[in-house]
């Protein structure tokens, strides 16, 4: 039997501090029961002597100093886990949503999960095809990896993220697959859309959501992808699922990590955010990943949306610097009319070279990628020099790099968000545009390659 | 130690834990907390509380729970088997680890560095009665089968032998001999010794750097070296391939031994390293590369306190092999994560923030770890060189923030890895015109005489055809170049040549990923070759253009494959020959 305790002795924000208590361990969950008999719960953040303190994870908003009661459950939050899960809804702290009652466990896990053994990972070499060419083609997503969209305000990244949960598949097999969904400070119609999405695709039976909404407790929301990934460990390492996660927003998780931490009094780090946000996000990204000896895996696409579309600010920054890779979406090309409007040049998929080529894909795919970089890179030099000396006065190349852009944008990495497109597809329309431009200009394919699929445009795109 | 004090924990906040019952707690000793005897320091005190820092998760410790003192520094057990194994940040083996843990890191598994029951095949090389001296080599082993273990009398001992045992097969801490020093103290040396983590390890004397640490890259070896002993930054935005390059290093660099610190990195790229160099083989010894290998993983969501050690651990055990005789090199990927590590404990300490709200001391701790860094003259009287090679990771690629700054300080070459450079898929993406090496003038004997005469000539050659493109691309941006001169025309071209032919260098390719200094040489040779018989012909009026015809430039962007799969310099020279000689009796 473990000890009540009656009152508090400090309020602020969403932390409460009790004194005089005793026999608490560090972040243990507590029970915090109000006059009016409602149940809330919080977390042990610091202990210091008699006193400590607790973050409330639905807010103290109605809480007073003395009519409240608080119980130590002795244990850290844990969630309740079967297979079950899937295709329930919860909300940020794993309870649920869906007016069902909570789920029978089958096993209980630590929210907070533990870090895989580097020695025990296995390193993924196998892509998924989203059937998308801008990602297949030149950022391609492997199982196991962690690949987030950056993306802006307004642009299509809810749009995008669904074609890839619809269209996701490997090269070869049948293995099966879930899909963990996790909405963090996500208006309600962006929750709606992705709900009506799994259920359009007859996906919803292997869904599990937790869904925090934007005017939802942040504390919910600091735990909401830590819920969800426990859950996908859960079924990617004790059922053998393969496991796509996607995360939806992380910069409003990264506020809510900022609010909640100047709300303690910790001393800020660039733009206000807390000085370990690297080590926190790292404690959510790197849960993607491959077991030695396990069949599961765990792949993550989140998505943030870059403030003021800066790849510079810190959300986006520390991302890339733990994610394997990134796919930056384009205003630009947003504004073409162009989808998804992937920014082929800054995206990347770090895993790429291993999971594509002969045997995984096709033998061309590599240099290919690599040449689809390189001309439209060129493309980039030519129509900045066309917007100084204008189009009319550039030189024969430069025209054909301008025309060879215009058309990779248009037929490549644009397509519709029910086209779901082969590789072969996407590698034959690769070679394809790339005859429209000379064949010397085609340095990083081999020699052996170009004669197999290098064949020029006929003269009439010439006119 | 210390049996009145009875030490308990106080209070918890993150990694940080205050610690009551006594004020003898020496600064950054070894402390045990809690039930779970999670491995901490001891970095701060005021009036009856103790701060410790630990190095592992601290969920669940209580307040009233034990702290166990051990009254000695952070220190790791140094012995053989070291070389092919994977350690956390504070020198625990993650193999055996993951053998009594599974998949996942627990807590409170505290082991020694070292396997404790295997036996080595000893050959003991003294003598009862031969006198010791700090640093002194008595025993070999082999610890893989490139890397030959040699134990020595720790730094601050000295006396005469006895009680040698004969060679034979012995375990890390069987006694094979007692040194008894001139008071008649008899102390037991062993294979293995230990040394505290934060404190540089001894050598006779610091000797000037004077030869490079060859690494088979050519932007680096070419034009941006790091010497034996010496200290190179990599900073550079995420996606520049800064660890790409950190990895070429370690795979092609002619060290004896590598200690590779994933520091708060991916957990994945530590498995991609132990994949890959079990499977490469050095081009020196024809044996896989993990046989040279020490790997210290911290990755980027392992115990954040256990980064900060981190780098440390991998320095003591780099000076450790220094101290055999050993070149070591230690890349430390990355250093940013390490200065981050400090800056959060820091802030958790309340201490008072400086720049972008890293502690004052950053800058200290940086030199501290760079300066030891060195070619040396060993206590035995060999030499021995630890190299260090800190990737750092600028917030939004901005090298103005205070890491890159201060390392900048405290490193002499810089290879600066460009944002706009890895878009292009120009690899290694290190810019040229922002990248320096204060090595290279040190290193200049060497160069003319390994890469051969006229070296340092050709060099200065080749980064003033680079300087004088980036300066007509200004104008070419705002005019195109088809207005240019055909001298100047031919300076962009044999830039191109150099930038995509030389520069560019394709880590995943079966042969450009290494290229020998000859093979170096010889492009280095071809490609300015090319650009003076070039220069002969614009100033006998012939178009640039006939040349370009030719097909010669777009071969010299070949030629690092080619020479790859054997075909040699001179064979080069004569295509570019043929093709002048072509041109030429076109125009006659």
């Amino acid at each position: 039997m473990r000890l009540e305790y009656t009152g508090l002795s400090e309020m602020q924000g969403s932390l409460v501090a009790l004194d005089g208590v005793s026999d608490v361990s560090f972040d243990e969950l507590a029970e915090i029961t109000l006059g009016n008999g409602e149940r809330r719960f919080g977390r042990v953040i610091t202990i210091d002597g008699d006193k400590v303190i607790l973050q409330v994870f639905e807010g103290t908003d109605g809480i007073d100093m003395e009519n409240v009661n608080t119980r130590f459950t002795g244990k850290p939050i844990s969630m309740p886990l079967s297979k079950e899960i899937l295709g329930r809804i919860f909300n940020g702290a794993g309870k649920p949503l869906d007016g069902l009652r909570e789920v029978f466990p089958d096993e209980r896990r630590n929210i907070n999960g533990s870090a895989i053994n580097p020695v025990c990972r296995r390193y993924p070499r196998s892509c998924i095809m989203t059937g998308i060419s801008a990602i297949d083609a030149t950022s391609t997503l492997i199982r196991g990896q962690k690949l987030p969209i950056f993306s802006g305000a307004g642009m299509s990244h809810n749009e995008l993220a669904a074609q890839i949960v619809r269209q996701a598949h490997m090269m070869s097999d049948d293995e099966e697959f879930a899909i963990v969904f996790c909405a963090m400070g996500v208006k309600n119609d962006t929750a709606e859309f992705f709900k009506k999405d799994f259920q359009e695709s007859g996906a919803l039976g292997r869904v599990v959501m937790f869904l925090n909404m934007a005017s939802d407790p942040i504390i919910e929301r600091i735990l909401a992808p830590r819920c969800a990934l426990t859950a996908a460990e859960y079924l990617a390492f004790r059922h053998g699922y393969h496991v796509l996660v996607v995360l939806t927003d992380m910069t409003s998780y990264c506020e809510a990590l900022r609010e909640f931490s100047s709300s303690k009094g910790e001393i800020p780090s660039r733009k206000g955010f807390p000085s370990y946000m690297y080590s926190d996000l790292a404690s959510i990204y790197e849960r993607a990943g491959l077991i030695e000896g396990q069949k599961g895996s765990v792949t993550q696409v989140p998505i943030l949306t870059m403030p003021n579309d800066d790849i510079s600010h810190p959300i986006p920054d520390l991302t890339g610097y733990i994610t394997e890779g990134q796919i930056v979406l384009s205003r630009d090309l947003e504004q073409k009319g162009i989808y998804p409007p992937v920014a082929i040049l800054p995206s990347l998929s770090r895993l790429m070279k291993d999971g594509t080529g002969e045997g995984n894909t096709r033998e061309d795919h590599g240099d290919l990628s690599n040449q689809l970089f390189a001309s439209y890179s060129a493309v980039a030099d030519a129509r900045s020099l066309a917007s100084v000396i204008g189009e009319d006065e550039l030189s024969e190349l430069d025209k054909q790099y301008v025309r060879f852009g215009e058309r990779f944008e248009r037929e490549f990495i644009c397509q519709g968000d029910r086209e779901n497109r082969s590789i072969e597809q996407t590698l034959d329309l690769g070679w394809k545009l790339l005859g429209t431009l000379p064949r010397n200009e085609l340095g990083r394919v081999s020699d052996k390659l170009l004669d197999k699929y290098y064949k020029p445009a006929e003269a009439e795109i010439m006119e | 130690m210390n049996s009145i004090n009875n030490y308990s924990i106080y209070g918890v906040n993150g990694p940080v834990i205050k610690v009551r019952g006594g004020r003898s707690l020496p600064m950054m000793s070894l402390v045990y907390v809690g039930e779970d005897r999670l491995p901490g320091e001891v970095v701060s005190a005021k009036g009856n509380e103790t701060i410790v820092q630990v190095y592992e998760d601290s969920t669940g410790l209580k307040k009233g729970q034990p702290v166990y003192p051990t009254g000695k520094p952070m220190s790791v057990l140094l012995g053989p088997g070291m070389v092919t194994t994977t350690y956390d940040g504070i020198a625990r083996p993650l193999r055996k680890i993951a053998d009594m843990a599974g998949s996942f890191i627990t807590k409170g598994i505290n082991l020694p560095a070292l396997d404790m029951e295997k036996l080595w095949d000893v050959t003991v090389s003294v003598k009862d009665g031969d006198k010791a001296l700090p640093g002194m080599i008595f025993a070999r082993c082999r610890e893989s089968e490139t890397v030959e273990h040699r134990s020595m009398v720790p730094p601050q001992l000295k006396g005469v032998f006895t009680d040698v045992v004969p060679s034979g097969k012995y375990k890390v801490t069987d006694v094979i001999a007692n040194i008894v020093d001139e008071r008649g103290k008899k102390t037991p040396v062993m294979l293995s010794q230990v040394w505290p983590i934060r404190r540089a390890r001894p050598t006779a004397k610091r000797l000037p750097i004077t030869r490079p640490l060859v690494t088979g890259q050519r932007v680096i070896d070419t034009l941006f070296p790091v010497g034996k002993g010496g200290c190179a930054a990599i900073p550079g935005p995420f996606g520049a391939g800064k660890t790409v390059v950190q990895h070429q290093l370690a795979k092609w660099s002619d060290a004896d031994i590598i200690v590779y610190l994933g520091c708060g990195e991916r957990g994945n790229e530590m498995t991609q390293v132990l994949d890959e160099f079990a499977e490469l083989k050095d081009p020196r010894t024809g044996r896989p590369l993990m046989e040279r290998t020490i790997l210290i993983a911290n990755t980027s969501n392992m115990p954040v306190a256990a980064r900060e050690a981190s780098i440390y651990t991998g320095m003591t055990i780099a000076e450790y092999y220094r101290d055999m005789g050993y070149h070591v090199a230690l890349m430390a990927d990355s250093t940013s994560r390490w200065a981050e590590a400090l800056r959060e404990i820091s802030g958790r300490l309340e201490e008072m923030p400086a720049e972008e709200s890293f502690p004052a001391y950053l800058p200290s701790r940086l030199a501290g770890f760079y300066e030891r860094a060195g070619y040396m003259q060993t206590l035995a009287g060999d030499e021995g060189s630890v190299t260090v090679i800190g990737a750092v990771s600028p917030q939004g690629g901005d090298f103005s923030e205070p890491v890159t700054q201060n390392t900048k300080r405290f490193i002499r070459t810089f290879w600066a890895l460009d944002r706009s450079l890895a878009y292009a898929r120009h690899f290694p993406s290190l810019n040229w015109n922002t990248s320096y090496s204060e090595y290279f003038n040190d290193l200049k004997p060497w160069y003319e005489e390994n890469f051969g005469r006229g070296f340092t000539k050709m060099r200065q050659q080749m980064v003033d055809i680079l300087g004088s493109e980036s300066s007509l691309m200004e104008i070419v941006k705002l005019i195109g170049s088809d207005v240019l001169p055909d001298d100047q025309k031919l300076i962009i071209e044999t830039a191109k040549v150099f930038r995509q032919g030389y520069l560019q260098q394709n880590a995943f390719h079966k042969t450009d990923t290494y290229m020998p200094p000859e093979q170096q040489m010889d492009m280095l040779e071809a490609i300015l070759y090319l650009y003076t018989e070039a220069q002969k012909l614009t100033a006998k009026s012939i178009p640039l253009s006939q040349l370009l015809a030719t097909g010669i430039f777009s071969a010299l962007c070949r030629m690092k494959f080619e020479m790859g799969e054997g075909k040699t310099g001179a064979e080069f020279i004569k295509m570019i020959d043929d093709a002048v000689s072509a041109v030429l009796a076109g125009n006659e």
